[in-house]
């Protein structure tokens, strides 16, 4: 047992962080310090940036663009990343799709999809969720018909992050109305621009508009469209949401806020003194910090573990990672509520897209706090999460 | 970066695991309690005799020269097996004085007689009012010709009834709650002057008052600088908190285990208990507490290598609030869910409470050591 980076290690976090240094364009570091949302352009930007490094799809095989870093390097990445910080990749096409197609996809799908999901040329959304399958999500109920070379796609998605910045959609149809409900489903990809796709925007309680629900009305999709077999989208969907074991904890995203948390407590005054030098107020910002150390720590037992014996058998740590990480990334909004205080009311009714400078940064303090109970909900609850731990570690 | 244990770390806690198996169930503790003193010395014996008491002893002292990780295995199982014999007060805390602060002399004194099981130690630390503060010392030792005379009271001392030696902390000069003039002192538990007072603790394991009236003891009795040894003591007590970090982890371990298989077995209302969603959500959240507290002891367990003191400091004491906070949830939910039977001495998972419990109360509390954190300006 070693807790030390290598010397190798080391210099590849300073290459990492020098390039952010000088690369992150500062307005959008500047907007995500103060939890704003960025413009699409903002995130292009940055991603093909970091696509023209060679950085764009880290994680994925060499053959399609990949790295090739080792699991810990992948981890500093992230980390050094979420620390800056900087946008993440997005996530529907570098992590979920990107995976599936070139774990799953034929040659052609390869080569029309990859290059084009790296550099953001398509910005691709997830069309999992329905109204009636949140947790439940096997009992989707979306359509394709088959019809000569076509699928006839009829249904509704929900929570559709981000569907209105979208040229593409992975979308999980019911093929077959007769199987088991797992077994009837196929992954199937088209574009967001297609005849008979409606985007309806769902303002989130932060008053933001991050997600959405897509109407599919009689949406026609050409069959070489479906990726790998008719009736086996359950497993690519099971394969997709397995992928990404260790970036859920976040542990770079609640670091970054700490620091922010620091920086404001040391400004704002409570009974003549800065609230960071409030006894009670320092013991709640340790106890968090400790709580961080400890999921940082199991998420290094699983990276190590990853590095060392593969990605195969998931550690029965990582399941923990979901939870902690959510909790205490819920734990520094509260946090930074508690730092400013009644100064968390105004509400600045032009939204965060940037162009209300006058906004003092309180602003975004209290629906960062509001839109971060979305974590412990989204990408299986922290209850379904439990249900993962009762029944794959536990064995009840 | 690794989180794994090398081949021979493997062996060792392959072979310690074994021991305990073979030694330890449930009804022989029961036995080992009963014996003189607390604990067995046949198993004392055994656990000499697979090198077990020589662990962190460098070879040219007798030993095999193991660090923090080796005694992280033995704790972890010892934690498991609910052992009661005083392998923290003699191996971790003495051998820990002997090691990083005795002189060839004592060394060569005291340490054969540890590795072999011949002689057990007892740290007589804790006084009426010192609560968690090492630095709260009001026993004295006074200069006298080329040694010392100690006077002062100590109280809860684990072992302190059978130990051969007590190691004793004590004032050579400053006031009751100065950092500098304190010393460390080897008294042989029959010195004149010495009374110990034993009873059992809530635990399982035995403790003694000691009086300590007039104690003569030589010149080559104290071990590092009798007039600061504070240094000395944080670190061998943080190497003790380290240790009862991983022996938490044992029980926590062995608790969740203990749960998981009641909640299989028992019935009510015609099916296992474990069927139900609000028992499972309990045990997930008791597994998730292992893991944190498990990824921390093995943190503490590092930092035992760090050359900064401070940040060795501040990295056990956030294990410890880990630990604590972890042991508290486990513990608890452990007799929750095993329901009346947890609440029976015939069961063993209220033992595993109850040491855990100890634990928690034993150098420093969680809300002690989240101060310590808190002073040291945080850990990220």
């Amino acid at each position: 047992m070693d807790l030390a980076f290598s010397k190798e290690e080391v210099a590849f976090r300073e290459e990492v962080r020098a390039f952010f240094r000088d690369n992150v364009p500062p307005d959008t570091r500047r907007k995500l310090q103060e939890g704003r949302h960025l413009s699409k352009e903002e995130m292009i930007t940055w991603w093909r940036i970091l696509n023209k490094k060679g950085w764009g799809v880290s994680h994925w095989p060499k053959e399609y663009g990949g790295t090739g870093w080792t699991s810990v390097q992948h981890y500093i990445f992230n980390e050094e990343l979420q620390m800056h910080p900087a946008p993440a990749p997005l996530a529907f096409g570098v992590s979920m799709v990107g995976p599936v197609i070139y774990t799953f996809g034929n040659e052609k799908q390869k080569k029309q999809y990859l290059p084009r999901i790296a550099n953001v040329d398509d910005w691709w959304c997830q069309g999992f969720s329905e109204p009636g399958s949140g947790s439940d999500l096997a009992s989707l109920k979306t359509k394709a018909e088959r019809k000569g070379d076509k699928y006839i796609i009829n249904g509704q998605k929900t929570w559709t992050t981000l569907a209105q910045h979208a040229d593409m959609i992975f979308c999980l149809c019911r093929t077959d109305n007769n199987a088991k409900k797992q077994m009837g489903i196929s992954f199937i990809v088209f574009s967001m621009k297609s005849k008979g796709i409606t985007v309806r925007p769902i303002e989130t309680i932060d008053g933001g508009h991050e997600v959405n629900e897509v109407f599919f009305d009689d949406v026609e999709v050409p069959v070489e469209n479906l990726i790998g077999e008719e009736n086996k989208g359950w497993d690519y969907a099971k394969f997709l949401l397995g992928n990404e074991r260790t970036g859920i904890a976040r542990v770079g995203v609640s670091k970054e806020r700490l620091r922010r948390i620091k920086e404001l407590a040391a400004k704002v005054e409570s009974n003549g003194k800065p609230v960071l030098e409030d006894q009670g107020f320092r013991e709640k910002l340790a106890a968090c910090e400790i709580e961080l150390k400890a999921l940082e720590l199991t998420q290094l037992r699983v990276v190590a573990d990853e590095g060392k014996h593969g990605k195969g058998k998931p550690n029965p740590a990582s399941s923990v990672l979901k939870i902690k990480g959510s909790e205490i990334q819920q734990t520094t909004t509260e946090l930074l509520m508690e730092v400013i205080g009644p100064f968390a009311a105004p509400y600045d009714e032009h939204g965060d897209d940037g162009s209300n400078e006058a906004m003092d940064w309180t602003a975004q303090i209290a629906p960062s706090y509001f839109n971060n109970r979305k974590v412990s909900i989204y990408g299986g609850s922290n209850e379904i999460q439990r249900n993962i731990i009762t029944k794959a570690v536990l064995g009840l | 970066m690794d989180f794994d244990l090398s081949e021979e770390q493997r062996l060792l806690k392959e072979s310690v695991d074994g021991l305990l198996n073979d030694s330890y169930d449930f009804d022989s503790r029961k036995k080992y309690r009963a014996e003189k003193g607390g604990w067995s010395k046949a198993v004392w014996g055994k656990l000499a005799e697979q090198g077990l008491l020589g662990l962190p002893f460098s070879e040219e002292d007798g030993g095999f020269g193991a660090g923090a990780v080796e005694t992280m295995i033995v704790m972890e199982a010892m934690g498991k097996a609910l052992v009661l014999e005083p392998y923290l007060a003699t191996v971790v805390i003495a051998g820990g004085f002997l090691r990083h602060g005795g002189s060839a002399e004592q060394k060569a004194a005291y340490i054969p007689g540890i590795i072999d099981g011949s002689k057990t130690f007892a740290f007589a630390q804790l006084e009426k009012n010192s609560r968690y503060d090492l630095s709260d010392v009001a026993t004295t030792a006074k200069k006298k010709g080329a040694g010392w005379v100690i006077d002062g009271e100590k109280f809860v001392v684990i072992n302190g009834e059978n130990a051969d030696t007590l190691i004793v902390t004590a004032r050579t000069s400053g006031a009751r709650r100065d950092r500098n003039g304190i010393g460390v002192f080897l008294v042989p538990a029959n010195a004149k002057g010495v009374g110990r007072k034993g009873y059992p603790t809530q635990d399982g394991l035995h403790a003694a008052d000691i009086t300590l009236t007039g104690v003569e003891v030589g010149a080559d009795a104290a071990i590092g600088n009798p007039d600061n040894a504070i240094d000395l003591i944080e670190r061998v007590v943080d190497d003790a908190r380290t240790a009862m970090c991983a022996e938490a982890v044992g029980a926590m371990d062995e608790s969740l285990k203990s749960t998981v298989e009641y909640l299989k077995t028992r019935k009510q209302f015609g099916v296992a208990i474990g069927t139900f969603q609000t028992l499972q959500h309990r045990a997930a959240d008791m597994f998730v507490a292992v893991e944190q507290a498990r990824s921390m002891s093995m943190f503490a367990t590092m930092a035992a290598d760090f050359d900064n003191a401070k940040e060795r400091a501040t990295a056990v004491a956030a294990a410890k609030v880990q630990i604590g906070k972890s042991l508290k949830f486990v513990g608890q939910q452990s007799i929750q869910l095993h329901g009346g039977i947890g609440m029976t001495q015939e069961a063993k998972i209220g033992h595993y409470f109850k040491r855990l419990t100890m634990i928690e109360n034993t150098f420093g509390d969680t809300d002690y050591h989240l101060r310590r954190v808190t002073d040291a300006g945080g850990l990220i």
